[in-house]
């Protein structure tokens, strides 16, 4: 097939940016779309011009580096994928592809494609520890936990922290990222002993990096590449609700990360 | 200081758009349901009118509590929508594009709040304070008391009048069919299993309001409702 790329290129987070096109042929429907990228890449390169910086590393949608927004939705058309897991059979023959790097304060642009998301690693710092006994490996089924539980802790633990959320919102609001962590972790027997703590430095956290608020549009949960659901997102604001009124029970223990 | 903090926060600012919307919403209700009594003779309204404005210290209550309520809401309306603004200092390529089904109601919920409350004051100028068409508000009936049928349906015959009411109250049911099922999930009440009814809740409440708050004008407006003064 026979595709252009129109590709946001940017050298630093002050020199200003705009879409560079790429026409480009022959290309297979079953190449991924870092694929082509690369292929890009490639061409550049060997005409001695600075390719395309992008973030990537798995390639099968399990590390949540590869973030970018394809044709305006964040991952890419496919629903349920990351960019990786993107294939060209997604996009029509002779189709322009627009690409974009996540846009967000708190997401400042480091080059092209690629921003810098350790927002996030400050907001996980901030949820603190997990208390669990060392020694032996401990017998299944030893600590009983329902199913129910289980698997919403399951669904949650999902998340990979691509920030697709954040990407997509309207407003900016990493609820979904956040609610996910905490529902999570405030689920299972080894995680509830901090919770209260967790979701009160969690929040503090996130509400210091310059993110917006959840207005529950749901463009979130549309991109997410794991598809959390959004009902995530009340159970954290019932969670963060709850944790007020218990206060903060060790102030410093679980605090700043 | 962890209270400061909730209120400070952007959840704890939601939690006070939706119970503070929830206050509001709940006074709609009831407006509408004493609005529809114009369909009744002119007694009715009159009657009830009368009772209200006889009850001066609930009457009152009522008017600083939802004035205190109006003012909650659109202090946290004016303080996330800000937050939001800098979350994004440079914008997508296709900026409605990239709100991945995010619907009409939900991306322009500032918008609908804005035009509501442009007209809840026009509202108040015209029907509390009568200044909009004084010409209509001094009257009285037979039994002396004021005419509140006469006004509301001399001043919805005015095509300009009633046409205003109906775009607002299309607006208002626009800004709940978002604002209802979104106070749900900022409040925490809510689960997958309560999703969809909640969605529907909102979805029904906002057609009831703005059918039940529309088909006065309009009715007046067609001239259904047709008395002669
Ligand atoms: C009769 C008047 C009004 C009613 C009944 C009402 C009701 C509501 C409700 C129930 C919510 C949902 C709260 C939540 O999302 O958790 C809401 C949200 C909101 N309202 Fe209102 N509102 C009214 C007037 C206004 C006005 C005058 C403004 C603007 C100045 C406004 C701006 C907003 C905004 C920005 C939101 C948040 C949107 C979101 O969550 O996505 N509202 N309103
Ligand atoms: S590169 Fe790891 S998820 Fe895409």
């Amino acid at each position: 097939m026979k595709i252009t790329l129109r590709i946001w290129r940017q050298k630093n987070a002050s020199a200003p940016g705009g879409f560079d096109e790429f026409p480009m042929d022959h290309i297979s429907e079953d190449m991924s779309f870092l694929e082509v990228l690369d292929q890009v890449n490639e061409k550049l390169i060997t005409d001695g011009k600075e390719p395309v910086a992008f973030d990537h590393d798995c390639r099968e949608g399990i590390c949540g580096t590869c973030s970018m927004m394809i044709d305006g939705t964040a991952h890419g058309p496919d629903k349920g994928v990351t960019a990786c897991q993107t294939h060209m059979r997604t996009f029509a023959d002779n189709s322009i592809i627009t690409v974009e790097p996540w846009r967000a304060k708190a997401f400042p642009l480091i080059k092209d494609l690629v921003v810098d998301r350790s927002a996030f690693d400050r907001i996980i710092q901030a949820g603190g520890f997990v208390s669990v006994n060392t020694g032996g490996t401990p017998d299944a089924n030893a600590i009983p936990i329902s199913k129910v539980d289980a698997d919403a802790a399951m669904d949650a633990a999902a998340c990979i922290g691509c920030g697709a959320c954040v990407a997509a919102c309207k407003n900016g609001s990493p609820m979904l990222f956040v609610s996910a962590k905490v529902g999570q972790l405030a689920r299972l027997p080894q995680g509830k002993t901090e919770r209260y703590a967790r979701v009160l430095n969690m929040v503090e956290a996130m509400e210091k990096e310059g993110f917006g608020s959840c207005t529950n549009t749901n463009s979130c949960e549309a991109v997410c590449p794991k598809e959390i659901s959004a009902s995530f997102i009340g159970a954290l604001n019932r969670e963060y609700f709850i944790a007020t009124l218990k206060g903060k029970p060790v102030e410093s223990a679980a605090g700043g990360g | 200081m962890l209270l400061l903090n909730f209120f400070r926060s952007s959840i704890g600012l939601k939690i006070i758009m939706a119970l503070t919307g929830l206050a509001l919403f709940g006074f709609t209700v009831g407006h509408m349901v004493g609005n529809l009594q114009i369909f009744l003779p002119k007694e009715h309204i009159n009657a009830y009118a009368a009772f209200l404005q006889s009850q001066k210290e609930l009457l009152w209550g009522v008017r600083i509590g939802l004035l205190v309520m109006v003012v909650l809401h659109i202090w946290a309306a004016i303080k996330l929508t800000a937050m939001n603004a800098a979350a994004r200092p440079v914008g997508y390529n296709d900026p409605g594009k990239s709100a991945t089904k995010a619907t009409l109601a939900s991306r322009t919920m500032i918008v609908s709040g804005v035009i509501v409350l442009i007209f809840i004051i026009f509202h108040i100028l015209h029907f509390t304070v009568g200044s909009v068409q004084p010409q209509f508000y001094g009257l009285h009936d037979e039994a002396g008391r004021h005419d509140v049928y006469r006004m509301v349906i001399e001043g919805f015959r005015n095509p300009f009048i009633s046409g205003f009411y109906v775009i607002s109250v299309v607006l208002l049911g626009f800004h709940l069919s978002h604002g209802l099922s979104s106070m749900f999930r900022s409040v925490g009440l809510t689960s997958p299993a309560w999703r969809k009814p909640q969605e529907l809740f909102a979805a029904a409440f906002s057609g009831i309001i703005v059918v039940g708050m529309a088909i006065v004008p309009i009715a007046i407006v067609i001239r259904l409702i047709n008395p002669t003064f």
